[in-house]
C-alpha cells in the first residue's frame, strides 16, 4: 500500500538483504507488531515457497535507555528499573544487581536474606518457565494447556503481589536485603499453590509431552546444534537443551545454592521439543528447591545491620538526628559504593544474567551493563530458524522466550 | 573460586606474558593482569586483544564470548576502556580484558572470527559508545534506529535529547 508523502516516516532498519539473487524467492518482513515476534522483535525473510533460506533478525524497537537512566539514579533508586528488564521474573533481576553492589561494599546479607532469595529466585524462575510454555503452546492453538499454566501463575503472581506489593514490577530487593519480611501465613499459601501446581503440570504432561501434533510441531524443528550454541554464547535453557550440563547454580554457586540438592536436566539434540521438556523438569527442580529452603529459611533479620546501605528504623529517625542524617543522606546521595568494577552472573530463567557495573566511589553507578541473555540469544536465532517453514518460526521463536525488556533494555 | 580456576589464571597470565614477548608487543603493550572479584583482569594494548583472545579461546577453553562494553572517562586520554568478558565451560571461570582506545580514533579488531556472538554484542557497543570494530563489516543500528544521530551512552551525551523519528503529535519536532 503506499502512503501519502505526510504520513510515510522513514524506516527505523536497514534490511540485510532487499533483493533476492534468485528470481524464484520472495522476501518478506515478519514483526515487529505481530503476535508470533511477541511485539517487538522485526523478521526479514527470504522464502523458497514455505521454506526461510535466510533470515535477518531486528531487535530494539523497546528500547528505553534503561544504561543511560541508571547513570544518573542513586544505586537504591534505579531498582523499579530492574523490574522491568525481564519482566517474567523480576526478582532475578533485583536479586542479581543487589549481590553485585553487596559485593562491591563487601556486604554480606543475613542468612534469612540469603534464603529468602534463593527461594524467591527459584519461584521466579517458576513463573518465567510457565510463561514461556503456556504462551509457545497457546501460539501452537493448545488453549487447554495455556489455560491451565497461566491459572497457576496467576495464583502466583497474586501470591508474590501479598508479598511484595505488585504482581509483575515488585520492586522488592533492596542493597544489603529485602524490602520487607513475609506476611502472615505467606509460607502455608506457597506450599497450597505448589501442591496445585503439580496436580496442573501433570495434567500439561498428560495433553501435550506425547501428542502427536505437537511432537511433529516441536522434534527435529529450530535445531541449534552444541558448537553454534557455545559460539553464539547461548546460556540457560537453550544450552541445556542441547545436551551440555551447564548451570550457573552448580558451576559458579552463589547465594544458598551450594547446600541444595537439585539436577541439571539436559536435552538431547537442542531442538524445540527438547526445550520444551527442560524448561519442564527445571520446573520441577525449582519446586524441589523451593521446599528446600523453606524448611532451611531461620528466623532473624533480612536487612544487615549497615548504616552505609540500611535506612535506619523510623523510630530512630524521628527521635535522633545522628539516625535522620543517615536517612537523609541515604535518600538523597545514595550508599557510597567503593570505587572500582565488577561482573556478576546470575542463572537467570533465559540464561547467564550478568551485571557489569563501574563505580567512581559515588552515590550514582558510573555504569551499569547488564548482559541480557534474551539480546545475546536473538544473535544466533537466524541459525535456528533458516532452512525451517515460515510456520515453524512460531513455536521456534517461542522457544526461546525473548522478553523484549531485557532485549531491547 | 576453585583451584582449578586459580590454576588456569596462572596459566593464561605466564602465557600472555609469553605472547606479548614473542610478538614483541611488549613496546606498546601496558599490559597487567589481576584477579578482582574472581575474574582474572587483563589490562592490554588494542592491538593485542585478537591474538591474547585467540589463546584464551584455543588454548585455555574460554568458549564463550560473554559480552563487550565500553566505559566512557571523558577527560582521560585515552578515553575510552573497551572491556570483553570471556567464559570458560570447562574451568567455570571468567576473564575481562580490557584495552583503552582514543576519541580520536575509537578502533578495536572485531571478534566475529571468533565467535558468533560478537556480532550482535559489537554492534551494540558501537551503537552505543561508537566504537568501531575493525572487520565486523555489519555494524548497523541494532538498538537504535536508522539515522539516530551520536552515541547515547558516552558521557557528552544529554539524557535529555530527544530525536523522534515519527514528530510528535503536536508537531514539536523534539529538542
Amino acid at each position: 500500500m503506499i502512503q501519502p508523502d505526510e504520513f510515510r516516516i522513514p524506516n527505523p532498519v536497514r534490511p540485510a538483504f532487499t533483493r533476492s539473487d534468485r528470481d524464484d524467492t520472495v522476501i518478506v518482513s515478519i514483526g515487529p507488531s505481530h503476535p508470533a515476534t511477541h511485539g517487538t522483535i522485526q523478521i526479514f525473510a527470504e522464502l523458497d515457497g514455505e521454506r526461510i533460506i535466510r533470515a535477518d533478525v531486528h531487535c530494539g524497537y523497546l528500547h528505553r535507555g534503561f544504561e543511560k537512566e541508571c547513570e544518573d539514579h542513586t544505586w537504591h533508586n534505579l531498582i523499579p528499573y530492574l523490574d522491568r528488564l525481564n519482566y517474567c521474573s523480576p526478582l532475578i533481576n533485583d536479586f542479581a544487581y543487589c549481590d553485585a553492589v553487596e559485593r562491591m561494599m563487601g556486604i554480606e546479607v543475613t542468612r534469612r536474606c540469603l534464603v529468602l532469595r534463593t527461594l524467591l529466585s527459584e519461584y521466579s524462575r517458576l513463573c518465567d518457565h510457565i510463561t514461556c510454555i503456556a504462551a509457545s503452546l497457546m501460539e501452537l492453538g493448545a488453549m487447554t494447556a495455556f489455560l491451565y499454566l497461566v491459572m497457576i501463575r496467576d495464583y502466583m503472581y497474586e501470591h508474590i503481589a501479598a508479598l511484595t506489593g505488585a504482581r509483575v514490577t515488585h520492586s522488592y530487593g533492596r542493597i544489603g536485603g529485602l524490602a520487607r519480611d513475609l506476611p502472615p501465613r505467606w509460607l502455608e499459601r506457597l506450599g497450597e499453590i505448589l501442591v496445585q501446581y503439580e496436580d496442573f503440570i501433570g495434567r500439561v504432561h498428560g495433553l501435550v509431552d506425547r501428542n502427536r501434533i505437537f511432537i511433529d510441531r516441536m522434534r527435529d524443528v529450530g535445531v541449534l546444534t552444541k558448537a553454534d550454541a557455545l559460539s553464539y554464547g547461548y546460556t540457560g535453557p537453550m544450552l541445556r537443551s542441547t545436551g551440555l550440563a551447564l548451570d550457573l547454580r552448580k558451576d559458579t554457586p552463589y547465594l544458598a545454592y551450594a547446600e541444595l540438592d537439585f539436577e541439571v536436566p539436559v536435552g538431547i539434540k537442542g531442538d524445540n521439543y527438547d526445550r520444551y521438556y527442560v524448561r519442564m523438569r527445571e520446573m520441577d527442580e525449582s519446586v524441589h528447591m523451593i521446599r528446600q529452603c523453606v524448611d532451611m529459611l531461620p528466623d532473624g533479620p533480612i536487612n544487615v545491620d549497615d548504616r552505609r546501605c540500611t535506612l535506619p528504623e523510623k523510630k530512630h529517625v524521628y527521635g535522633e538526628i545522628e539516625s535522620l542524617i543517615n536517612h537523609f543522606k541515604l535518600v538523597m546521595e545514595g550508599p557510597r559504593v567503593p570505587a572500582g568494577e565488577i561482573y556478576v552472573a546470575h542463572e537467570a530463567a533465559n540464561g547467564e544474567l550478568g551485571f557489569y557495573l563501574v563505580s567512581a566511589g559515588e552515590g550514582r553507578p558510573y555504569k551499569v551493563h547488564l548482559r541480557a541473555p534474551s539480546f545475546v540469544h536473538m544473535g544466533g536465532a537466524h541459525t535456528m530458524i533458516e532452512g525451517d517453514q515460515l510456520a515453524d518460526l512460531v513455536p521456534t521463536f517461542g522457544s526461546i522466550n525473548m522478553i523484549g525488556g531485557e532485549c531491547d533494555r | 573460586m576453585t583451584n582449578s580456576g586459580a590454576e588456569v589464571f596462572d596459566r593464561v597470565r605466564t602465557r600472555l606474558a609469553a605472547k606479548e614477548e614473542e610478538e614483541s608487543l611488549a613496546g606498546t603493550a601496558r599490559s597487567s593482569t589481576t584477579v578482582s572479584h574472581g575474574i582474572l583482569v587483563v589490562d592490554l594494548a588494542p592491538a593485542a586483544v585478537e591474538p591474547a583472545v585467540r589463546a584464551l579461546r584455543d588454548e585455555f577453553g574460554f568458549d564463550v564470548f560473554l559480552d563487550v562494553t565500553a566505559v566512557d572517562w571523558p577527560g582521560r586520554e585515552p578515553r575510552f576502556d573497551v572491556v570483553w568478558h570471556f567464559y570458560s565451560t570447562q574451568h567455570k571461570v571468567r576473564v575481562r580484558l580490557k584495552a583503552r582506545v582514543p576519541a580520536s580514533n575509537p578502533a578495536v579488531a572485531s571478534l566475529t572470527g571468533l565467535y558468533g556472538s560478537a556480532a550482535f554484542m559489537e554492534r551494540e557497543c558501537h551503537d552505543m559508545y561508537g566504537i568501531v570494530f575493525t572487520g565486523n563489516a555489519d555494524l548497523r543500528p541494532i538498538l537504535l534506529y536508522e539515522g539516530f544521530v551520536g552515541h547515547p551512552l558516552r558521557k557528552d551525551y544529554p539524557k535529555e535529547r530527544e530525536q523522534p523519528l515519527v514528530p510528535l503529535r503536536d508537531g514539536n519536532p523534539g529538542r
